[in-house]
């Protein structure tokens, strides 16, 4: 098995090639998506077999020369390689409808496949050197792709933070494998396994993990770089990007802190509920704010991963005092919301990239209307929208209610700090959940529906059939998960066993395929009934109305009260939608100001309206930094325009301080 | 439990489904009715809702130019989304055929997937009402979800469940006794319930004022049986939260398993009689508190929120003392 993935990432390897050398012609494009996308299905179906067999392993003899390369798959890695696969080949079946339109293909085909390569070593990875140079190579890979529009506005900027934040995160990491390694130099996972950390370094090896694995996954605060790096990349890697690296950046952690790290202690589970819960708030609330499409998934983006990590909190927190059931309750629901989110947040980059190809436009404010011009795009956003907003009967509802089935188990916990920690979480989901609901009622509302607000939205046309037919995938994916959630959770059954030594009751072989986490009397959701009795009931509707009363349907101008608009431009904008809601919560955490400049009497000037808003995390914890690293750079500045006497002197006086030191110690 | 079949059993599910259905308009006739006769008027007869069906099903509809498929198919949807939810809730009985395909937080949900398909359905034509109603409606409900399920938490807390059967089955016993908690769940749902209804002091049913509508914002472009299918799952939603406050917290009278048919019927009377004091309540308080301004609604709305959390909180921390 193992071998398969391994030829796969080869062959993946060996696109970028192509991708490089043949960039410029159709045919090297169809080459390498059409490529990817084949390598991608034979990685789903590696991971997929993976799931609940024996993990096979394997050294290479490349690599550090005293290590080699560990590789192996169990059933962790193939979870994540599924993920990997399924992204990878809707992105891939896009990319050859789409990608036509890429003007730089030089500046993507030769980093795709190395991306998804990179990503897929990541996770078969088996020491600390291997896991690392994949690590890298996928931050460097998908760097070189969010720079592929470089002279985009914001480009520049977003790889600029991308850049420093992927360096961070990967310090972090090397810094948390040294620590695991310890004085005597295990790089291997087995050997990690064998020694976990003493009870010092534990904590400091979680913190490192939490930075390194959170900073590439979008946790609050170190998600500053994503909303701006993921928008920046051609579409479809946006949805690698939010749909699958995360993913990736989510198995690091799990790897790390919940297999390597040894047994939990209660207050990581504190941590990582806390940080989960805020990082859910406070991404939608930015999303709620956003009127560019791309950069609204981004930040909802960053709202889902709250939820993943609000979910591993639960679960390290049951895990740390002995509730089993509880956490493989928890940890299942968290890598469900993982799944589901790979398939609706790539389904709705795509869908993104398809209005923008259509029509230019990333600003709301200049869409509109989009459901006339591209019905079928619209029609498959709405099923990511719905999913995403966790409103039943699909895919997103049924995590969301995984987790609050795992928040309600109310088990007996003796430390007070997470008996208050986990309803206020629970409280923190609820709100993020009706939030991200009216996020995507916005985002659906102002770009697909009413009135043009643009030339460009007017004249937009439909999709080509490649980009539709992944979408489409997407979607009924969407739908399977939420009618079908039994299957999904059965097959993440290995992989709770394996990380917390328990997993939730088998849910295929319960009557009518109905869900039930623990036990029949507690809870209990059926999808595929309730989706069946919408249909049916939806279907009495219409067909009494029709049969019973009249159906005469005549077309007429807008009512509007008597006084319709004559311009589209008096329509509400994604603004002005938001603004109730900025004003009730965008106040106090986003510090939203809006100003209203009155022109004097008599003054024939217009009257204006100023609004701001801004990122506390970014004033308060960034903007020093910055401040400081400039700072200081302006210090040693000083530095760089001596005579060459004292640079001399400066060596002298260094060499001085060596051997004194030296002379010391000995 | 999850699985038994019995033709009787589909019979009362059936039963209870067309009874939400033809009572809902009852309901919101009887509050209508006692809310004119607090303002000294005659009002209209208790029937006129289904008078005012009847006729809204017979006339043609007239859509906007640019009404797209969504904004025709969405009655439809909303109506049975709503229906759905609504069957979902025992009002008469516990333990009926399927109700363990959804528990409160699923019925929660699907009324957030019948206010999405709303809010979106407002915003199709491209007017500025409809673009008005949709962001208010969103702006309320991102309170009011959040409060609804801190309501569900502190019930599923106590009771150890969120099926509403067997919190219906459980509260009824009187095992657990008189809770605090359960007293701050009663008056957040009472708080959420008149939101999500737009009754008035959060939203006016009865508006002529478009600056002051939500609802009314929103369904202003849909006509005939459109507006019919929408008036009915507003009627069905009062329903669905009277019957909601019901089963939790004056679940007495509810018949639990199987039983005698004379036994049903005596259910289903308390359960009218359950209704038309709810109803009369309402129209009270209706009657005796004016409309606030939007942006005060975020603070009553909040208030349920945070009533919701301390009865949350208050459980977790009791727990084991």
């Amino acid at each position: 098995m193992i071998l398969v993935v391994l030829s796969a990432i080869l062959g993946l390897l060996g696109l970028a090639l192509t991708g490089a050398v043949f960039a410029h012609n159709a045919a090297g494009r169809i080459a390498v998506y059409g490529g990817s996308l084949l390598v991608c299905t034979a990685l789903l179906a590696a991971g997929i077999a993976a799931l609940g067999a024996e993990p096979s392993r394997l050294v290479l003899p490349v690599g550090l020369p005293w290590i080699g390369a560990h590789v192996r798959l169990d059933s962790l890695s193939g979870c994540f390689l599924a993920v990997i696969g399924l992204g990878g080949a809707g992105a891939s079946l896009y990319g050859i409808g789409q990608g036509r339109h890429e003007h730089d293909p030089q500046r993507v085909l030769p980093f795709y496949p190395a991306f998804l390569a990179g990503m897929a070593m990541v996770v078969i990875a088996d020491d600390a050197f291997s896991f690392l140079f994949a690590w890298e190579l996928m931050s460097f890979a998908s760097w070189a792709l969010v720079m592929a529009h470089h002279r985009a506005k914001g480009t520049a900027w977003a790889g600029f933070v991308y850049i420093v934040m992927a360096t961070f995160s990967g310090l972090a990491l090397l810094l948390c494998f040294g620590l695991l390694a310890g004085p005597a130099g295990g790089y291997s996972f087995d050997a990690m396994r064998a020694a976990p950390p003493a009870a010092g370094t534990e904590a400091l090896v979680f913190a490192l993990a939490l930075l390194g694995a959170g900073a590439k996954a979008g946790l609050v605060p170190v998600h500053v770089w994503l909303p701006l790096a993921h928008p920046a990349a051609p579409s479809h890697v946006s949805a690698l990007m939010s749909g699958v690296m995360t993913k990736v950046a989510l198995y690091g952690f799990l790897r790390i802190v919940f297999e390597l790290c040894g047994p939990p202690v209660w207050w990581f589970g504190l941590v990582v509920l806390v940080l989960g819960g805020i990082t859910a708030v406070l991404g939608v609330l930015h999303a709620l704010m956003e009127k560019d499409l791309k950069r609204l998934l981004a930040y909802s983006t960053v709202e889902n991963i709250g939820i993943v990590f609000l979910g591993f909190g639960l679960a390290l927190a049951f895990r740390a005092n002995g509730f089993a059931v509880g956490a493989a309750l928890a940890l299942t629901a968290a890598l469900f919301h993982a799944v589901n989110h790979a398939a609706f947040k790539s389904l709705l980059f795509l869908g993104a990239g398809a209005v923008l190809t259509a029509t230019g436009e990333r600003d709301m404010d200049r869409l509109g209307g989009l459901i006339h011009r591209m019905p079928r795009t619209a029609f498959l956003m709405l099923v990511g929208c719905i999913a995403i907003s966790a409103l039943p009967p699909l895919n997103g509802f049924v995590s969301e209610w995984l987790t609050f089935q795992a928040i309600l188990l109310r088990a007996e916990l003796p430390q007070w700090g997470l008996k208050l920690a986990i309803p206020a979480v629970g409280a923190l989901l609820a709100l993020a959940a009706a939030l991200a609901a009216a996020c995507f009622v916005r985002a659906f509302g102002i770009a697909f529906l009413g009135r043009p607000r643009s030339r460009q939205a007017a004249d937009a046309s439909e999709v080509d059939g490649w980009s539709f037919a992944a979408m489409a995938g997407f979607a009924t994916l969407c739908l399977l998960g939420g009618v079908l959630p039994g299957v999904v959770i059965d097959a993440l059954a290995p992989v709770s066993q394996a990380l917390v030594g328990a997993h939730m009751p088998a849910q295929l072989s319960v009557p009518w395929l109905t869900t039930v986490p623990v036990e029949a009397s507690r809870s209990s959701y059926n999808g595929l009934l309730l989706f069946g009795f919408i249909a049916l009931s939806s279907l009495i509707a219409v067909t009494a109305t029709h049969r019973f009363a009249s159906r005469a349907l005549r077309r007429g101008p807008a009512w509007d009260c008597g006084f319709p608009d004559a311009s589209p431009a008096t329509q509400y904008t994604a603004t002005s939608f938001s603004q109730p809601l900025r004003r009730v919560f965008g106040t106090l955490v986003l510090r939203a100001r809006e100003t209203v400049e009155m022109p004097p009497p008599g003054s024939v000037a217009p009257a204006r309206i100023h609004r701001s808003i801004s990122d506390p995390i970014w004033d308060f914890l960034y903007a020093p930094v910055g401040r400081a690293v400039a700072f200081t750079a302006g210090l040693l500045n000083y530095l760089q325009f001596l005579t060459i006497r004292r640079y001399l002197g400066f060596v002298f006086a260094a060499l001085v301080l060596l051997l004194a030191s030296l002379a010391i110690w000995q | 439990m999850i699985g038994d079949f019995a033709p009787a059993d589909l019979a009362i599910q059936g039963g209870q489904m067309t009874l939400v259905l033809g009572l809902s308009p009852l309901l919101t006739g009887l509050v209508r009715k006692v809310k004119a006769r607090l303002q000294r008027r005659r009002g209209p007869p208790l029937l006129q809702p289904y008078r005012d069906l009847r006729r809204l099903l017979s006339k043609d509809a007239v859509l906007a130019e640019n009404a797209s498929w969504l904004f025709r198919a969405a009655p439809y949807l909303i109506f049975a989304v709503t229906w759905v939810a609504a069957a979902l809730v025992p009002t008469f009985a516990t333990g009926l055929l399927f109700s363990w395909s959804g528990d409160l937080i699923a019925i929660t949900a699907l009324l957030g997937s019948a206010r999405f398909i709303q809010a979106l359905a407002a915003m199709d034509i491209g007017t500025s009402f409809g673009g008005l109603g949709a962001s208010r409606e969103v702006m309320i409900a991102s309170l009011a979800e959040p409060a609804m399920l801190m309501i569900a938490f502190t019930v599923a807390l106590i009771v150890g469940s969120t099926q509403l059967s067997t919190i219906a089955a459980m509260l009824s016993t009187g095992d657990s006794g008189l809770r605090v908690s359960l007293a701050l769940a009663l008056v957040a749902l009472v708080i959420v319930s008149v939101a999500e209804n737009a009754r008035i002091p959060v939203d006016n049913p009865a508006t002529h004022l478009e600056l002051t509508m939500v609802h009314e914002a929103m369904v202003l472009e849909y006509s005939a049986r459109h507006l019919a299918m929408i008036e009915w799952a507003a009627y069905l939603k009062l329903l669905l939260y009277i019957s909601l406050i019901g089963c939790m917290f004056f679940p007495f009278g509810i018949v639990d398993g199987p039983a005698s048919p004379e036994r049903y019927l005596g259910a289903v009377g308390l359960y009218i009689a359950k209704l038309a004091s709810a109803g009369v309540l309402l129209a009270v308080f209706e009657t005796s508190i004016a409309k606030m301004r939007v942006f005060r609604v975020p603070n009553f709305l909040g208030a349920a929120l945070m009533l919701g959390l301390l009865g949350v909180l208050l459980l977790f921390v009791s727990q084991g003392m």
